[in-house]
């Protein structure tokens, strides 16, 4: 088994402000995509016109197709065709996609799908911001299989983690899903970018279930959406073929989760109250650990996630800060799916409170809950599509601490 | 076994899932007679949807993409836009391509893209076990229509003339030689192709559309019920209308157009010489 490795981003890069969509969008290019289909849909549709004009630019090719399962058929197409692919959606249009997702998946197709999410169900709130979609990318398509998706929580994000998605697909040949939301699509900042192409990796033969070539390398490839063994042929009537089919699609993914891991954590080395939070929800989250300590510097801001930290606090004395008392620091779980147990259970091994700000009804928390045993996991949650402030989450966190104690 | 047959197809996935007496063997044959005959064998890849119809190519040693239900077309445009200089053959049926498929099968017939669609139309869901398809005449009692079926029928051949696809032909099972050389013809043809062929299901639709489920008799009455269509004839009412029934050389081929439209964006934006300069001045 190849050794744990991943290729550092480069170090000299070139500083400039871009919307969120933007660079996901000009990460694409660097990372080598060279085919994008995809259909128009808000919050995401900034990333559709940027890459109408920049695959041509890098002599990719674009389309605009006629819903979001042809943009998801088209990218999987060109895939074997030899191209690396990528499409963009949000709420509706993700719900659409998720046959061809789980025919990538099974396949062992490496595509990006970036899913901007709105708030929801149906057309729900197009314009404003959620995380409700956090189930459905791991369980959104039918039957079993183990999906790769990471969530943002800046433009930098936005931009390092789109290149991330293309690494990881490639080299574990399965669909990985850039779960971002409207607030970082449509936020604007600074942001390092690269010029010229990323050299991505293909798969390693180890992870691959059933090998497939590109088609038109002479090598006769049959790509089946039907369960199938490594020579392509039908085996779905066959139970016990069929199983340790699935089983290995499974073991492709989980064996190897700790590559893919990839938490982040803030003042976490003497904290006994952990906030865990992804996504946009990350930002406020951080301001509130830095808030209940009282750092106005932006010391904790790390790399990738230094955003725009407010160098104020909630309260304009220092010394009235009514939050001193909590000993809080922050996870930041960037790959979001597959759950990474064994690394929250680590970094929260010694807090007595972990509180899970999200918005939707509570949906991650569940997971955060069945891998903590030790420690009271609260969910925090936030309906209607406005971000957590760092006081809201303070105060939720105050309140619950002094019931128990 | 057919010496040309041996060498096209996966003979460690044999035997196929086909009834006895099916018709889209025929079919199979016609396209690798057709494919051997142009020397493509390497140039080639074929993409299907679901359904009886798709499991046409999966049996055949070339590049294949047996793809989800009805989505066949937007898999297969994909793959050509990444690979513009190959050929791509696409197998599916009447309900993966007017039903389920449609809107996909609207869009690539107007781009006119150059895919070669091969529709066997039996006029059922013959997989599922003969329910009523879009291609079901109207009055024919399958397992889903018991009473006979209300819809009136999509003749996909006409729909695709109507969306603009360039080369559209239809054939019957019994008429294996003109329908290879019709396939070859698509493959050559530059631009969107869309072949019908009417196929015999013995299984689902032999009793509710033919009133019989014997493959012979079913395909016996193919034959004389189909005239062969020249421009300007006039095909009376209840007989197949067989033949190419539509040819269009002229009209670009989408990428082409992707190209031309590209170029004249570049040319247009690129600094003037100083004579046309003064010109416009």
């Amino acid at each position: 088994m190849e050794p744990q490795q991943r290729e550092p981003l480069p170090k000299s890069g070139r500083k400039t402000i871009l919307q969120g969509n933007e660079a996901c969008a000009r990460a694409a290019v660097y990372a080598g995509c060279r085919f994008f289909a995809g259909y128009p849909i808000t919050p995401s549709t900034e990333i559709i016109e940027v890459m109408s004009s920049e695959m041509v630019n890098a002599g990719g090719t674009f389309i605009q197709m006629e819903d979001e399962i042809a943009s998801a058929c088209a990218i999987v197409g060109a895939r074997w065709g030899g191209k690396r692919s990528m499409t963009a959606t949000s709420g509706p249009g993700f719900t659409l996609m998720q046959e061809t997702i789980g025919f990538a998946a099974v396949t062992e197709t490496p595509v990006v799908i970036v899913n901007v999410q709105r708030g929801g169900p149906s057309t729900g709130q197009p314009t404003m911001s959620s995380q409700q979609d956090i189930y459905q990318v791991r369980y959104g398509s039918h039957g079993d299989y183990e999906m790769i998706a990471l969530a943002p929580s800046s433009v930098q994000e936005m931009y390092d983690f789109t290149i991330r998605a293309f690494e990881l697909s490639e080299k574990f040949r399965t669909p990985v899903v850039l779960l971002a939301d409207e607030i970082v699509g449509h936020m604007r900042e600074k942001v390092i970018v690269y010029d010229g192409e990323r050299q991505i990796r293909g798969g390693h033969r180890n992870y691959v279930v059933s090998p497939q070539d590109d088609f038109f390398t002479g090598s006769n490839s049959l790509v089946e959406g039907q369960f199938h063994d490594d020579m392509g042929r039908r085996i779905g009537h066959l139970a016990d073929k069929s199983g340790s089919f699935l089983a290995s699609l499974e073991s492709k993914i989980q064996n190897h989760i700790d590559e893919i891991s990839d938490v982040d954590t803030f003042f976490m080395e003497d904290a006994d109250i952990a906030i865990l939070a992804y996504g946009s929800v990350a930002r406020p989250a951080l301001q509130a650990v830095r808030s209940a300590k009282g750092i106005r510097e932006e010391a904790g801001a790390k790399g990738r996630f230094v955003g725009n930290l407010r160098k104020v606090l909630p309260w304009k004395k220092p010394d009235v800060n009514p939050y001193s008392h909590l000993n809080v620091g922050m996870i930041k779980v960037n790959s979001v799916w597959p759950f990474p147990d064994k690394e929250i259970q680590r970094l929260a091994k010694n807090c007595k409170y972990v509180f899970v700000p999200e918005m939707n009804v509570g949906k991650y928390v569940r997971e955060v809950d069945r891998c903590l045993k030790h420690s009271k996991v609260i969910s925090l949650r936030k309906l209607g599509g406005d971000l957590h402030t760092p006081t809201e989450i303070l105060a939720a966190i105050a309140k619950e601490v002094e019931q128990h104690e | 076994m057919n010496r040309l047959m041996e060498r096209y197809l996966r003979l460690d996935a044999l035997p196929t899932l086909f009834c006895p007496g099916c018709g889209n063997g025929i079919v199979q044959q016609a396209f690798v007679t057709a494919v051997d005959k142009l020397g493509i064998r390497d140039d080639i890849a074929c993409v299907s949807g679901i359904g009886c119809s798709s499991w046409v190519p999966c049996y055949l040693d070339l590049d294949v993409m047996h793809t989800t239900h009805g989505r066949a077309l937007a898999f297969a445009q994909g793959l050509k836009l990444a690979r513009p200089d190959k050929k791509i053959a696409v197998f599916t049926g009447d309900g993966d391509c007017l039903a389920i498929g449609g809107n996909h099968f609207l869009h690539a017939c107007k781009r006119n893209i150059d895919l070669a669609v091969i529709m066997i139309n039996n006029h059922i869901y013959g997989m599922t076990g003969g329910q009523k398809s879009p291609a079901t005449p109207q009055g024919a009692a399958t397992k889903t229509s018991p009473w006979g079926a209300y819809d009136e029928p999509i003749e996909g051949a006409d729909l695709a003339i109507c969306m603009g696809a360039t080369y559209v032909a239809r054939w019957t099972t019994a008429h294996p030689v003109q329908l290879e050389k019709s396939i070859e013809a698509a493959i050559k043809h530059k631009g969107f192709s869309f072949i019908e062929v009417i196929a015999q299901c013995p299984t689902q639709s032999g009793k509710s559309v033919y009133g019989d489920k014997d493959p012979a008799f079913i395909m016996k009455k193919l034959k004389e019920n189909s005239v062969i269509y020249k421009e300007g004839d006039h095909v009376p009412a209840g007989k197949i209308k067989c033949g190419v029934l539509h040819h269009d050389n002229d009209k670009t081929e989408y990428i082409e157009r992707m190209e031309t439209q590209l170029r004249l964006y570049a040319e247009s934006k690129a600094p003037k010489t100083s004579g046309e300069g003064e010109q416009a001045k």
